[in-house]
């Protein structure tokens, strides 16, 4: 079986999997590092069973699926996950159009609109790219003349994509928020990301704990991973008074400081499922 | 694989010692000076300051 793994710069997660990948019996691991890479379309063909996508730039990793999935091969994770998951707007559609319990989110496409859009939700307020990650360019806006200046930044400074308006309601996380690793149909394993600041990403210097994965998280979890197409995801929640609501859901897992944290050999379970839809034991 | 080596590091001239696993693309940090350096090529080896951070990058 010949796996090929789309790859950049090559992480710590990255190296867990390829120890993984080569520990196997059976399996040919072809790397394929994304900047060197050229399709012909129409024209393309690869010597690969399965492909799993492990690109740090989302617009390689998304149209690098596209066209893989049209040369005939299966991606993990599919370029419809990608595309759902790479834009927080269209994870927000698909978690409202599976009525999955998520903060209150309004979208504007212009200053006025979009002033009107956060004065209704009310301060504060958190504004964000819509493509983004890592925490990058979140703004936790107090009040109007923060609002106003920080709309007329975005428009002017920004490409296109900074004038679609992300306006989401705050929610008090009292310090921390939940990341949970779903993989296929199983829930295997969530951290909580603590952190003194409003942002909990550990990029940007939050501390990852267990967190038990209950009944709750576990079918939430689930849910929000099935309603933006499935496959190998984290899924971040927020625990409020009206229960767990999911934040955001992300299509590349990054897990390197969770597999001590958890006990959970995740790098194990995702080659496994690699494998099982390469098998055609699971869809992509 | 090949046998482990020391590089400097292009940044502050500390040493840089990569295992015989080290694999090209790979990114590592200098021990001495915190930054983050790619692995650009293994044979021989070769270290350069790893790219900044684009605005797509992430999960």
């Amino acid at each position: 079986m010949k796996i090929g793994l789309l790859h950049s710069l090559i992480r710590k997660d990255e190296k867990f999997l390829l120890d993984e990948f080569r520990a196997r019996q059976g399996l040919e691991l072809v790397m394929i590092d994304d900047r060197k890479l050229t399709f012909e379309l129409g024209k393309d063909s690869f010597d690969i069973d399965v492909l799993l996508e492990r690109s740090i730039n989302h617009s390689r990793a998304l149209h690098a699926l596209k066209l893989f999935e049209s040369a005939g091969i299966t991606c993990v994770n599919n370029s419809h996950v990608a595309l759902i998951c790479g834009d927080k707007l269209l994870t927000s559609d698909a978690l409202a159009n599976h009525q999955i319990p998520q903060p209150r989110i309004k979208i504007a496409f212009t200053e006025d609109a979009a002033l009107e859009a956060i004065e209704e939700l009310g301060y504060p307020v958190v504004l964000k790219p819509a493509v983004g990650s890592w925490g990058r360019l979140l703004s936790k806006v107090n009040d109007r003349d923060a609002a106003e200046s920080i709309l007329e930044h975005k428009t002017i400074l920004g490409t296109y994509h900074h004038s679609i308006f992300y306006i989401q309601e705050y929610i008090e996380k009292r310090g921390r928020d939940i990341r949970s690793f779903v993989i296929g149909d199983q829930c295997v394993a969530a951290v909580y990301r603590s952190s003194d600041h409003w942002i909990t990403n550990t990029a940007r210097g939050a501390q990852a704990s267990n967190c038990d994965v209950t009944s709750d998280l576990a079918e939430l979890s689930l849910r929000a991973a099935s309603a933006v197409g499935g496959g190998i995801v984290v899924v971040d929640l927020f625990e409020t008074s009206d229960g767990l609501q999911v934040n955001e859901v992300n299509y590349t897992m990054e897990f390197k400081n969770s597999i001590h944290t958890t006990g959970v050999n995740i790098p194990v379970l995702i080659v496994d499922y690699v494998v099982n839809v390469a098998k055609g034991d699971v869809d992509g | 694989m090949s046998a482990s080596a020391n590089l400097e590091c292009p940044i502050c001239g500390g040493e840089v010692t990569l295992g015989g696993d080290t694999l090209q693309g790979e990114l590592i940090e200098c021990s001495d000076c915190g930054t983050e350096l790619e692995v650009t090529s293994i044979k021989p080896f070769a270290v350069a300051e790893a790219p900044q951070e684009e605005e797509d990058w992430g999960e």
